[in-house]
């Protein structure tokens, strides 16, 4: 029999098909989810805000979510407890950006974004263990502990960093882009930046060769309106990112929505195959300060970050959704939290038992495989140079 | 093998100073910018007549060099295009990204017809957008893709910095060796015929203390090529140093492929009195310095060093250990320049070997000027060349 539940939320108006009163946690019955707002198009025809899903993909995004917000929380006491150092910077709040895209493409796909990467880490492939050694510099991490915070990667998952440079990352994003085109292999490129971002000028240069060229390459700008200590609108003349593209077609969405990220970015990865970039706006937020060492405070209300948490939590929405849908109680959903709090903790003592990387690691990695390559005159002779 | 100078109006004929110093440079010879061809002999075989009317590509026993057939002759961009052109035929990875590098055919026309060969994609012309196709080149880099980078001149890739130094440079490392970057950034810098400060910048020093780049400067059209495909074809990202004034170099390489190593100093005149070392474009004044000097009754030894980071310590050592003394030519700028570098080296390494204090000729400290005989006196000329080494030998 139908049942269609209201919750008392006047941001959800979930349309449920025919379930049963016992809960279906690994159906693929499809639901239809309303995105809580419409999305906003430049020069393009915005995609409809209905949005199909299923429960099993609720539970995964109520689950990576939770475990997202629980790194990120995890990773607040470590560098308070200074086992992490050097800048961290968190991402609880803007989950539902990484989620959304994640549930959109492929590992194939390719994601670059700058330093906020710990939870598209995840996302993409990454474990735990491997976060946090690297968070903390042990040999195990993702990047053997040489890269820290800011450069996290996954070459098997599609995940390209990682980058301490505001703005360097998107040309480099469009320079995948236009690989994937060089290999005609119908895949796309997320170019992820913020609003400070925003403002550098090779992220026009680029844009303005991707759309020359019709590269696959998707511009992500996360909107958390703060540019570390400015406001956006503080920084930027015109605030509204998804319209700076001018000749390059925008998206504005909801970006603690993980629903209308995810419509939002199928929606992107078709248009990109076909016509060449678009930028996406992800009106998200952060609850922690730019990094660890920015309290968060001077700049915006405690009112203010409160009333967000209330309002547009998107770990609470997906909470309220998988309530209102029936597919689990409080008292899983609480089960659940639980679980992932073990699963952190242990990989954090795991992590912590890993050992630092050996000094000879300084110089690894510097150069390929030693140097140069194998040379040869005309005559075949091998000139090759033994260096002291 | 021999090479020649083919005065076309840019070759490094600027030895006509006529004020220069105190000394009456007015009988110093003069490679004129008419149709005289000097021939040098690379090894071997020590040529000091300076003028030949015919010129035969003469095969010294240059162990290296193809002592079977004769070869072609052809110009230094000619020979950085074959390299390119082969390079390209071979992986279909390697691809161009550049200013005018497509249609036009390169500002020096390095790339001529490649892109009606290879197709716009591979031999893309570009925005002038430094910082972000360089960005580009590092990204499709990092997903196998083998770019070159071409600067127009080598002084506006410093808008892209940031772009060589942080992801080029540093994206192996930091991403516990998952990504590798092969790419080739590469373009013609150095002092030219008055072109002005803003393009006669000389990068080697802002470049050379980025960690995980190699770099290499080619002189002759034999090496140019080698160079290049080396550089193609290595893993790690290479920065090539061409010379504006070096592209119409004329010279006979062999037909049969070769590669030369991307870590190896050029022995271009052995001797025993003192070793000369310099690269790019200040190797041709020391090798006409070398003619005064062998004429006054020294034998240098000049080694062309090439590659600029790393060192080629081995051959530079054994040069230190024979002839004790050593003179560094280069057109960097003296503050910091790769032959402060160098001496630094070579001091740590080879102190004990030293007869002498190292003496570093390099360019004068400031802009390079537009007026002809201003611009002169910036670089090294064979005169102060040949003042240095009777200096360093009377020690």
């Amino acid at each position: 029999m139908a049942q269609l539940t209201h919750r008392t939320s006047s941001l959800l108006k979930p349309l449920s098909f025919a379930l049963s009163s016992t809960r279906h946690l690994s159906s693929t019955t499809p639901i239809t989810v309303e995105t809580s707002l419409p999305f906003t198009g430049h020069n393009i025809e915005p995609p409809s805000r209905s949005v199909e899903t299923t429960p099993q993909e609720l539970i995964k995004f109520f689950r990576d979510m939770a475990l997202m917000r629980r790194m990120e929380i995890a990773s607040d006491s470590l560098y308070k407890a200074k086992l992490i150092r050097g800048f961290c910077h968190l991402y609880d709040g803007q989950e539902a950006v990484a989620v959304g895209m994640e549930s959109a493409i492929t590992r194939k796909d390719c994601i670059i974004t700058a330093y906020r990467d710990h939870c598209l880490f995840l996302g993409r492939g990454g474990t735990l263990v491997e976060a946090f050694a690297e968070l903390m510099g042990r040999k195990e991490g993702c990047s053997k502990g040489k890269g820290g915070s800011m450069h996290f990667y996954k070459k098997e998952g599609g995940f390209y960093g990682g980058h301490g440079i505001v703005g360097a990352q998107v040309p480099l994003g469009c320079g995948l882009a236009f690989a994937q085109k060089y290999s005609k292999d119908e895949n796309v490129t997320f170019a992820m930046y913020g609003d400070g971002a925003a403002n550098q000028g090779q992220l026009f240069e680029a844009l303005n060769m991707a759309a020359l060229w019709d590269l696959p390459a998707i511009l992500v700008c996360e909107n958390n309106h703060y540019g570390m200590g400015t406001a956006e609108w503080r920084a930027a003349k015109s605030p509204a990112y998804y319209k700076r593209g001018d000749y390059v077609p925008g998206l504005k969405v909801d970006g603690m929505d993980a629903f209308a990220v995810k419509q939002a970015c199928k929606f992107a990865k078709e248009h990109a195959l076909k016509n060449g970039p678009i930028i996406l706006e992800m009106d998200t937020y952060r609850y922690h300060g730019h990094s660890m060492s920015d309290p968060g405070s001077t700049y915006r209300t405690r009112d203010e970050i409160s009333g967000v948490r209330q309002e547009r939590d998107p770990v609470e929405r997906i909470r309220k959704l998988v309530l209102a849908h029936d597919l689990a109680t409080e008292k899983e959903l609480k089960d659940t939290e639980k679980e992932i709090r073990k699963e952190v903790d242990d990989a954090i003592a795991k992590a912590k038992e890993s050992p630092l990387p050996d000094p000879s690691e300084l110089f690894t990695n510097i150069y390929v495989k030693g140097y140069g390559v194998e040379s040869y005159g005309a005559d075949r002779k091998e000139l090759r140079a033994v260096l002291p | 093998m021999a090479a020649m100078l083919h005065s076309v109006g840019v070759t490094s004929a600027s030895v006509t100073s006529n004020k220069f110093t105190a000394f009456s440079i007015n009988s110093l010879p003069v490679i004129r910018s008419e149709s005289r061809t000097v021939s040098f002999a690379i090894n071997g075989t020590r040529k000091t007549g300076k003028v030949t009317t015919k010129a035969v590509a003469t095969q010294a026993e240059n162990p290296t060099s193809a002592a079977s057939k004769p070869g072609h002759e052809l110009l230094l961009f000619e020979a950085l295009r074959e390299g390119l052109e082969e390079e390209m035929d071979r992986d279909p990875r390697v691809c161009v990204f550049g200013e005018d590098v497509g249609h036009y055919g390169g500002s020096y026309k390095v790339t001529k017809g490649l892109a009606d060969k290879y197709g716009d994609l591979r031999v893309l012309d570009t925005p002038i957008a430094e910082n972000s196709f360089t960005g580009m080149a590092v990204g499709a880099a990092m997903t196998g893709l083998r770019p070159i980078v071409e600067g127009m001149n080598m002084g506006f890739l410093l808008l892209a910095f940031n772009q060589i130094s942080d992801n080029c440079g540093m994206l192996h490392y930091t991403s516990g060796g998952q990504f590798t970057i092969p790419t080739v950034i590469r373009g013609p810098g150095g002092v030219g015929r008055q072109l002005g400060a803003e393009h006669s910048q000389r990068l080697e020093s802002y470049f050379q203390s980025i960690p995980g780049i190699q770099m290499v400067a080619c002189s002759t059209p034999y090496n140019a090529k080698g160079l290049m495909k080396a550089a193609i074809r290595s893993e790690n990202p290479v920065v090539l140093f061409e010379h504006v004034l070096l592209y119409n170099l004329k010279e006979r390489i062999p037909d049969e492929e070769y590669i030369l190593s991307l870590e190896e100093a050029e022995m271009v005149r052995p001797g025993e009195h003192v070793t000369i070392l310099t690269y790019s474009r200040m190797r041709y004044h020391v090798m006409q310095a070398a003619k005064t000097l062998v004429n006054k009754g020294y034998d240098p030894e000049v080694i062309d060093i090439r590659s600029l980071k790393p060192f080629d310590l081995y051959t530079i050592g054994n040069s230190v250990k024979k002839t004790h003394r050593v003179l560094i030519v280069e057109e960097c700028m003296r503050t910091g320049g790769i032959g402060a570098s160098l001496t630094a080296s070579i001091n740590e390494n080879f102190h004990d070997y030293l007869d002498a204090p190292i003496v570093c000729l390099s360019s004068q400290d400031v802009p390079t000027p537009y007026a002809g005989t201003l611009e002169e006196w910036t670089v090294v000329q064979p005169s102060q060349i040949v003042t240095a080494v009777e200096q360093l030998c009377k020690q």
